[in-house]
């Protein structure tokens, strides 16, 4: 029972962190109607420019003006390269996010090394919140968990309640229109681009001491980003919030629960082989959950995609 | 330009009547006796094996835009094809050797293929009913989750160190047991125009040619009777076939197939590949993999940063030429048909070499820059362009930015002489 | 009485609550040229969409032939010898004038998905697309672009792409719309030529295109169907002179 809960706290955290991204990502997406294939590379961005910044001015400072650098960064990108490519059609623009996402990797290398950087907890969150049966929950996760649901919040407000949310809304479905009636449309596209890298730039602020600041890190989240918001429905931010949580969910209890394929094909009345290096199902009879934890999302969008094309929460075909 | 995009329509037929067949066979004889006369130029072990690289990557790449350029379908997950045909026909040679099964090793690049057309099919079936986003999305998920169980099926896929055999095992070839690399290499290139030839004639069949039609406007085409899931399927299984075949090919060349065959990264080679070439030709992505397999070769000896140049030029590619390399050559058909391709030489060379240089002054600043950053303690000396010298003292980089803003500068001031020479060359009659 | 070439019965749709086509019954004989007028907004390109399966009607049926096509997919529909054009031009800007009439050739002529035949092989198909090309007077513009044509020509190639394959059910949806008076005429010679011996269904604005082509006429207002007659008993008829002046005084206010 205590294992539960602190799988829970878990994949909370995983969840809410994939969702701050996919957040980002699935607002992007209703706007051009095209994936940033790059999104996750804002997010390293994010770690690496706090990392920097946290040298020379602490955590807090480099929470503070690492993710209004990435913004910033983000629509100069949406300005002057991707609203070019804009012209040429869809596919361009998702090989453009695609060879950004590379070039950005290349760049975080050239800059800081392959080496994973010393970034870590501050000191202030540096302590154990409480414990659950002997399980440890540090203050830092407690943290992340409380920022993103504040940024959850504070983005359904905006969205929802002020007078730029609606015309975003509405810049949304109906680009043409809102143009007409005097709104600046390309800017407040520009304005959910950087908006929307610089939450994922947040998500790289306070994942970066846990996950660590690598250069893969874009790429070992980039593609679980796009499963989330396939899954969730392309544009729904509900949907982002709910696909974030399953698979934040499902891959942390597959890892935690050691689940063996060879127990539940026992359990459905399979006798395991007896000679089992000579078997050609032998992979089958040894594979365990923790094995397949990571490629779990990607069954589920297949699966999704095959029968609910439109996603959990979406609205139009993919 | 519309007509970038286009794969040469409608001119064959022209051809045709025109009675010139011998413009359509031309390239292809060139290209055999230039396949088969590249060993005597390059002997040397290590460009045999660039070059086997470089014609696989071709077929891969070729293969690829029968669904990125014809079919207008982005796939991300490609590698996956190309790498299982590869590992069935490991498992093949494997098979081969351990029970003397009499199959020559130049068929078995034909088991790749079709092993890869029935993993497309299996794909294909579901994934295909639509172009877009929803098209790359179940590519990218299936290419995971292939890369994925490559580490976890180990019976078929080996694990972390792949599997591996030795080719020389197969029924002689008319007495040849490929244990030279050239051999290897006749082999490669015999697939190679085979597998070109074949994928070329297939864009001009119907179910080409409305691969075309359905991605320019899938509605349309299916109120021409035909369906635009089973076009795109059919182009998927077929680009699964060649894929597959490629595979095969790599298995021999290789003799060992690991993850790295099927992952997310060599999937994004293959797109980096086949968008710089151009997808909007046929000889687009042949450009494309020779191309980037000599940047990859001849650039990753010269520097640690070839990527991001790499990465670079492809961004720039998509940004100022979606027609890519090959779309940059057909733009200056019309000019060449007009007969003032001529004037188009002296402004080129006026903007071009300036530009050149001063993109070599920017690549040495980045290049300094790295060396200053990264390189062990007390290492102050690089070797730039034949040059050595101390990266820490001032001289060299006032060197390197002056050459870059000179070289850049007067690239800029020359740009407009040659935007007018290019307007000039493509407008019909006036003083040439 | 022979089997119409195409017929309705209690056509309905509906999106959301609102009821576009309430029940459309009518017969179109075969070599009838057949036109459908009616204001705007009366439903007319959505029975078009209907009729080809573009979205599936609420209830009611399409036979053609005598055939009923419910759960057709369009390009089965098009394979029993029903083809359309569309009111937004809809062809292949990318591919050439000439290859944009060879595709539509290419079912007609049998060669279905085939991947052994080479379409340059095939004289058939060169000698008629090129007949094609003739009619619609583009065979000049042959090998350009089809996107690079003007918006007439563009229109043409519509015509050509929709009578190419044969069909013997023709769907014109607005033909002329949006041209000047010479290209109307030019349109309009042209539909007169290539619908010769074949049926017609057409959606038209201009009345003199209407007049000067249909054998019967039906007035589409509101979703429903209100006459159906030759062109001078429609003229003549109170009801539709009502629903045009009330429309026409609707649309002032």
């Amino acid at each position: 029972m205590e294992l539960i809960l602190v799988n829970l706290i878990d994949g909370l955290v995983t969840g809410l962190l994939l969702f701050m991204l996919s957040a980002g990502l699935t607002l992007i997406f209703s706007m051009m109607g095209v994936l940033n294939f790059a999104h996750a590379s804002f997010y390293m961005l994010g770690a690496y420019f706090a990392y920097q910044i946290s040298l020379a001015l602490g955590f807090w400072a480099g929470l503070l003006f690492a993710p209004l650098i990435v913004g910033v960064l983000g629509a100069g990108i949406e300005r002057y390269g991707l609203r070019r490519v804009h012209q040429y059609g869809h596919v361009p623009e998702l090989i453009f996010t695609f060879g950004l996402a590379l070039l950005i990797e290349e760049l975080v290398q050239f800059i800081w090394g392959k080496n994973q950087m010393p970034y870590s907890v501050p000191e202030v969150l540096d302590f154990t919140a409480f414990s659950i049966a002997g399980n440890s929950i540090p203050a830092f996760k407690i943290f992340m968990i409380f920022i993103s649901i504040s940024i959850f919040i504070g983005l359904l407000f905006v969205l929802t309640k002020t007078r730029v949310g609606m015309i975003i809304q509405a810049a949304l479905s109906y680009p043409r229109t809102v143009e007409a009636l005097g709104h600046n449309v390309p800017l407040i596209f520009m304005g959910v681009f950087g908006v929307g890298t610089a939450l994922a730039g947040v998500a790289g602020v306070i994942a970066g001491p846990v996950l660590g600041t690598f250069p893969g890190m874009a790429f070992v989240l980039g593609s679980i980003v796009f499963v989330t918001i396939v899954i969730g429905g392309l544009g729904s931010l509900w949907g982002a919030l709910v696909a974030s949580l399953l698979i934040g969910w499902i891959t942390t209890f597959a890892k935690s629960y050691n689940i063996a394929m060879s127990d539940i094909l026992n359990g459905l009345g399979f006798a395991t082989p007896e000679n089992m290096s000579e078997n050609p199902l032998r992979d089958l009879w040894t594979v365990t959950s923790p094995q397949i934890a990571d490629i779990l999302p990607y069954i589920l969008m297949v699966l999704i995609l095959i029968f609910r094309p439109a996603g959990l929460f979406g609205k139009r075909e993919t | 330009m519309t007509d970038q995009i286009t794969t040469d329509p409608g001119k064959p037929a022209q051809r045709m009547r025109a009675g010139s067949l011998t413009l359509t066979v031309a390239p292809w004889i060139i290209a055999a006796i230039a396949l088969m006369i590249m060993p005597l130029i390059f002997q040397s072990n290590s460009a045999l094996t660039i070059m086997n690289q470089m014609w696989i990557t071709v077929i891969f790449a070729l293969a690829y835009n029968m669904l990125l350029g014809q079919g207008g379908m982005l796939s991300f997950g490609h590698a996956v094809y190309m790498g299982l045909g590869g590992f069935f026909c490991m498992h093949i040679m494997n098979y081969v050797e351990d029970f003397g099964l009499a199959l020559p090793l130049p068929l078995l690049p034909l088991f790749g293929g079709v092993f890869g057309m029935g993993f497309a099919m299996i794909i294909g079936s579901f994934s295909t009913s639509g172009a877009g986003t929803r098209f790359a999305m179940i590519s990218l998920g299936v290419g995971e989750l292939i890369a994925a169980c490559s580490v976890i099926i180990v019976a078929f896929f080996g694990g972390e160190e792949g599997i591996s055999g030795d080719r020389t095992y197969g029924l002689p070839f008319f007495g040849i047991e490929f244990l030279k690399q050239i051999e290897v290499y006749y082999l490669i290139s015999f697939w190679l125009i085979l597998s070109a030839l074949l994928m070329y004639l297939f864009s001009r069949t119907p179910v080409g040619r409305m691969a075309n039609a359905v991605r320019d406007n899938p509605e349309r085409a299916q109120f021409l009777g035909y369906s635009a899931r089973w076009v795109r399927f059919y182009s998927f299984c077929a680009s699964g076939f060649f894929c597959g075949i490629a595979g095969g090919l790599f298995a021999i060349s290789y003799e060992i197939l690991t993850e790295e065959n099927l992952n997310a990264a060599s999937s994004g080679v293959i797109l980096l590949v086949t968008f710089l070439g151009g997808v909007g030709f046929f000889f687009g992505p042949i450009i494309g993999a020779i191309v980037f397999t000599l940047l990859q070769t001849v650039l990753s000896l010269q520097t640690e940063l070839w990527a991001i140049y790499v990465g670079a030029l492809f961004l720039a590619t998509v940004m100022f030429f979606p027609g890519g390399l090959a779309g940059l050559i057909m733009m200056h058909v019309p000019a060449y048909r007009l007969g003032k391709a001529r004037g188009l030489v002296v402004p080129y060379i006026k903007t071009l070499v300036p530009a050149a240089i001063g993109i070599l002054g920017i690549c040495a600043l980045i290049e300094m820059v790295f060396h200053y950053r990264h390189g062990a303690t007390g290492d102050v000396e690089m070797t730039l362009f034949w040059t050595t010298f101390d990266s820490h003292t001032v001289l060299p980089w006032v060197i390197a930015g002056a050459i870059a803003l000179v070289g850049i500068g007067i690239a800029r001031a020359t740009a407009p002489s040659l935007k007018e020479a290019w307007d000039e060359a493509n407008t019909a009659g006036g003083a040439s | 009485m022979s089997v119409p070439a195409l017929e309705l019965n209690g056509l309905k749709k509906s999106f959301g609550k609102a009821e576009i086509i309430r029940g459309i019954d009518l017969s179109i004989g075969k070599a009838e040229r057949h036109a459908i007028i009616g204001p705007n907004g009366a439903g007319k390109s959505t029975l078009f969409n209907l009729i080809t399966a573009r979205f599936p009607p609420t209830s009611g049926t399409v036979k053609l032939h005598g055939e009923d096509l419910a759960g057709l997919e369009p390009y089965q529909i098009n394979r029993k010898g029903l083809s359309r054009s569309f009111q937004i031009t809809n062809i292949f800007p990318a591919m050439s004038v000439f290859e944009n009439v060879r595709c539509a050739l290419l079912w007609a002529q049998g060669y279905k998905y085939s991947f052994w035949n080479l379409v340059n092989n095939s004289r058939s198909l060169t000698e008629g697309a090129d007949a094609i090309l003739d009619q619609i007077n583009l065979l000049e513009r042959r090998n350009l672009p089809a996107g690079t044509l003007s918006y007439a020509e563009q229109r043409a190639l519509e015509i050509g792409i929709t009578i190419a394959g044969g069909a013997d059910v023709i769907m014109l949806d607005e033909p002329t719309a949006g041209m000047s008076h010479s290209e109307t005429d030019y349109i309009t010679e042209l539909i007169m030529k290539v619908t010769e011996g074949k049926t017609l269904l057409m959606v038209e604005h201009d009345m003199g295109v209407v007049f000067g082509l249909a054998d019967r006429i039906s007035v589409l207002v509101y979703g429903e169907i209100i006459a159906t007659n030759t062109p001078e008993l429609v003229r003549a008829d109170p009801k539709v002179q009502e629903a045009y002046l009330g429309a026409a005084l609707e649309e002032e206010h």
